[in-house]
């Protein structure tokens, strides 16, 4: 299992780069993940569907280390992933968007892209209230960085203006971005087409694409369009009530029983 | 057409991200420099000096170092007035246990340990946000002016239960103390918060300003993105603290020479710097001088006005301040949340495109 | 029974009593935070105008006289009439209820749907504002407030206990106004609560603090909800008032009882009102044991801070206080 494969349009698919192993997570009472395990292989999009409340976003979350489960392992590069804030996950290369647009409204798309480099910057305190040596080095090169994610995303024209006043389909587009800086070996996509339309939609379809293509990132995405999950997408994993109840390439899905219950409203039992 | 931005092209990122990318306010900062240290102190007299110039030049290090906490990192403190007298206090044990260093070096040295204490004061911050903390912070502010006003070894076992500056000198220049000239203690403030503003416009514009920036709009979402929240908290409430304690420091040894801790670092002095953070607007450097200086000026206008002018009676005039301020920060709250500062913005666009109204 | 015990019974049941002023103030505070979502910081300055505004009634002071002489070079002061006390209670309420009409209509309703941040630092505002018109129209000196309620040690009480200790004891101090105040706060509560779940315009103002855009679309009017409970916060201001204005005089000092009730607030959580009273007792207690036993080793005063320092540490191990859940956070 541990070599990969071949898809159909000829992208070659690696080793498995994070594996869930039997999670469960529960808020109170209130059950939001049962038991699941799926990986996700390097290279590839995996995509995770499911009707609503069905524990999609807690998913991310739990590999965002936003969420701690109650049950199950976190295996990324092979190894369990040891117990760790949010921060020290993304440092280790997984990025992320978010359902409800998350970015910091009162900063420039520049700033906001920036905040994506953190995790690269190190100067300390004294360097940077210098503004010499270390920092004006780092903070040059990081903008470098920084500025071909802008110039790839086409958001040059943007780079200046305080966030709050874009439009939602730009600020989607500058999540994005704010993402991608970080250079992730990870991406999560959390709904990365809510409530666009069809042009929008067929802008974004391309950028993970091309990002996929370009920069070789593994990405992991929700999305509710089936549509686009079944053409964007390498492998997909079903959820129901927080249950796994498939997994496997668009074509298999489409044809579990399982799935089609879930999604036509036959009761599971 | 007084104010231009056109046909100033940057080739360098260096270049870009420099503190005033405009020519024309670049030189407008080189001039107002160039005033404020080379003009300023042949032409000053005591009663510019002590009821305008020091208190402005103060204030305005407190709203610098306030507006870092809440205005760029979005925690909101109540506890300045205390973090002002553990400057004051530190300043003023350092002056009395090592007379003979230098006075720059006790400012500085007070500027740390206030830092040190902020920290202390910040660590809720880690668990609890907004009011919550604001309200928490008033304990740093209460337990603060207990401590200085109830332990004797912080006032030296003196008398009155007060604090006063000793002399003390920078190369032989008196700073403190009722005999020193008002051009030393005008320039040893300014030098002060020439470098305080300067340190904050780099740290706000680099990564750590854009960490605090991070959590202040959406902390969850920081933390998630790699923001080390623990880290970007409390650099916040040091770098804070440490400017803060340097404005006490200086308020007590520079400006007023003696203090007694309940009336000069009690909770009106926490509102009153987080007034100027307000009316100047948060999360602006600029916007941190504007409001010192208007806050500063604001009781001498009403005083030359109403007692001078009108002839009314002081507490009169006192209570109408009262009134003043109270409804100028609901007004700034309502109609401009970003203070003069934004005001100004405002202005220069206008300017830019005068006289055409589009 | 041993003296050193009765001593400390005696600061237990005068810390209760204070708790019970604390708890009253805070009520003031959890009802508008309810109901808007708005920390209001200025309910003490709103204690201190309600106070001058009925001892100003009640002496039938002309309001904003100061302003007037200084500007007329007049000397007026006084109508030269009395209103006895309940007509200036309820002239005062009207006056609260102006007031409550006025904040929603200059203030408050332009910044709907502010951060809680922003809305508290506009209550400090309001209470600058506040404190400096009531100067203006009433004059920034002390004034007894005297409505017929009693004051001093209870002798009754300190009969019934005095047998308890050796010839030292004397029997238990207890302030007759506590005792009222703690009855008149029993009351208060008992009738908020019954208002706010068995009327119409309670069950509006519960809807209007779970969801404020479901609430109107049901048809409440957010404006009159408003209204109404900054007026009912005015009223538990004038009720504040009249007790710690009764007990210690009006002036400046009656609106620091907001500092007080704010750390009581944080120990019983926002938007609990049950959190109110069992917060402010257990701070009024606490602050007073500690005083009577810690205070003496450290210097005294030590009432200025503790209430804080102690919300402060309860808050960094259960950050939703006493009676809140557990919040989960989400993105």
């Amino acid at each position: 299992m541990q070599d990969g494969y071949i898809t159909e349009d000829g992208r070659k698919i690696g080793g498995v780069v994070m594996e869930m192993k039997n999670i469960t997570l529960r808020f109170g009472g209130v059950v939001a993940i049962k038991d699941i395990s799926f990986d996700i292989r390097e290279g590839e999009i995996r995509a995770i569907i499911g009707p609503n409340g069905a524990g999609k976003s807690s998913m991310l979350n739990v590999i965002s280390g936003f969420y701690v489960p109650q049950e199950g392992e976190v295996w990324f590069h092979g190894k369990p992933r040891p117990q760790m804030r949010p921060y020290e996950v993304a440092q280790q290369g997984i990025a992320r968007t978010f359902q409800n647009i998350a970015l910091f409204e009162g900063m420039s798309v520049l700033d906001n892209v920036m905040t994506g480099r953190l995790s690269y910057m190190k100067s300390g305190l004294f360097s940077q209230a210098l503004w010499k040596g270390k920092a004006e080095a780092e903070e040059v090169a990081n903008r470098e960085v920084a500025e071909k994610i802008i110039d790839f995303l086409e958001i040059q024209h943007i780079r200046k203006t305080p966030v709050a006043r874009l439009p939602y389909g730009l600020k989607k587009r500058v999540e994005l971005a704010r993402a991608l800086a970080a250079e992730p070996k990870l991406l999560l996509l959390d709904e990365p087409m809510a409530g666009m339309n069809v042009e929008e939609k067929e802008d974004m379809s391309r950028f993970i694409l091309d990002v996929n293509d370009e920069f070789g990132t593994t990405i992991a995405l929700i999305e509710h369009d089936m549509g686009v999950v079944m053409d964007l997408s390498d492998r997909v994993v079903v959820m129901d009530y927080g249950k796994k109840i498939g997994d496997g390439t668009p074509d298999e899905v489409r044809n579990n029983q399982a799935v089609i219950d879930a999604y036509l409203g036959v009761s599971s039992d | 057409m007084f104010y231009r931005e056109a046909g100033d092209f940057k080739t360098s990122y260096e270049q870009d991200s420099q503190t005033f990318p405009i020519k024309f306010d670049r030189f407008r900062y080189y001039a107002v420099l160039a005033i404020a240290f080379l003009v300023v102190p042949f032409v000053i007299n005591d009663y510019w000096a002590n009821a305008i110039l020091l208190p402005f030049l103060i204030y305005a290090i407190a709203a610098i170092g306030l507006n870092i906490l809440v205005g760029y990192a979005g925690q909101v403190s109540l506890g300045t007035g205390g973090f002002m007298a553990v400057g004051a206090y530190a300043c003023y044990k350092f002056m009395t246990m090592m007379p003979e260093v230098s006075m720059f070096v006790h400012v500085l040295l007070a500027g740390g340990m206030t830092a040190i204490v902020c920290v202390v004061f910040g660590l809720p911050s880690l668990r609890i946000k907004g009011f919550y903390l604001a309200v928490a912070t008033l304990a740093a502010q209460f337990f603060l002016v207990w401590l200085f006003n109830r332990v004797p070894w912080f006032y030296n076992y003196s008398a009155s239960g007060q604090i006063s500056a000793p002399e003390r000198d920078v190369f032989g220049i008196m700073i403190t103390g009722p005999n020193a000239p008002a051009w030393a203690t005008y320039m040893f403030s300014l030098i002060f918060l020439t470098l305080c503003a300067l340190v904050a416009r780099n740290l706000t514009r680099g990564t750590i300003g854009r960490s605090w920036m991070a959590i202040r709009d959406m902390d969850i979402a920081a933390e998630i993105i790699g923001v080390n929240p623990l880290k970007a908290k409390l650099t916040a409430f040091a770098v804070s603290g440490f400017f803060i304690g340097i404005s006490g420091a200086l308020f007590f040894s520079v400006y007023l020479g003696a203090v007694e801790v309940g009336e000069a670092f009690g909770i009106t002095k926490s509102f009153l710097v987080l007034f100027m953070v307000i009316i100047g607007g948060l999360g602006s450097i600029f916007g941190s001088f504007a409001g010192a200086a208007f806050l500063v000026l604001l009781p001498v206008v009403l005083k030359v006005v109403g007692v001078d002018v009108l002839g009314w009676p002081t507490d009169i005039v006192a209570h109408f301040q009262l009134v003043i301020v109270g409804a100028l920060i609901i007004v700034f709250l309502i109609v401009e949340p970003h203070g003069l500062a934004q005001l100004w913005r405002v202005a220069k666009e206008k300017l830019r495109l005068w006289p055409f109204p589009h | 029974m041993p003296d050193q015990f009765l001593f400390a019974t005696e600061v237990f049941i005068n810390g209760l009593m204070a708790g019970v002023l604390y708890a009253l103030v805070a009520l003031g505070f959890v009802l508008i935070y309810k109901a808007s979502g708005i920390f209001n910081y200025a309910q003490g300055v709103m204690a201190l105008f309600a106070a001058m505004t009925l001892v100003g009634i009640m002496n039938g002071q002309v309001p904003f006289s100061h302003i007037i002489n200084a500007v007329f070079g007049t000397e007026i002061h006084h109508f030269g009439w009395h209103v006895p006390a309940f007509l200036a209670i309820i002239l005062t309420v009207g006056v609260m209820v102006g007031f409550a009409w006025l904040v929603q209509r200059l203030v408050m309703r332009h910044l709907v749907g502010q951060e809680p941040i922003i809305l508290f630092m506009a209550t400090i505002g309001l209470a600058y504002f506040l404190e400096g018109v009531s100067d203006l129209m009433w004059g920034s000196e002390i004034k007894k407030l005297d409505v017929g309620l009693p004051q001093g040690g209870s002798f009754w009480i300190e009969d019934m206990t005095a047998g308890l200790g050796s010839e030292n004891f004397y029997g238990f101090f207890i302030d007759n106004l506590d005792m009222v105040a703690t009855i008149v706060a029993a009351l208060l509560v008992v009738g908020l609560v019954l208002f706010s779940q068995y009327t119409k315009q309670g069950r509006a103002m519960r809807a209007v603090a779970d969801d404020h855009q479901a609430a109107l679309s049901v048809g409440i009017s957010l404006n009159f909800i408003w209204v109404l409970v900054w007026s009912v916060a005015g009223f538990v201001a004038l009720v504040a008032g009249i007790m710690w204005g009764t007990k210690s005089g009006v002036q400046f000092s009656l609106s620091l009882i907001a500092l007080k009730a704010l750390p009581v607030l944080m120990l019983g959580g926002f938007t609990s009102i049950p959190g109110a009273i069992v917060g402010g007792l257990i701070i009024g207690v606490g602050e007073k044991m500690f005083e009577f036993w810690i205070g003496p080793l450290v210097g005294g005063a030590t009432e200025n801070w503790f209430a804080y320092v102690l919300a402060l540490l309860f808050l960094v191990f259960r950050p939703q206080g006493l009676f809140g859940e557990k919040i989960i956070e989400r993105v």
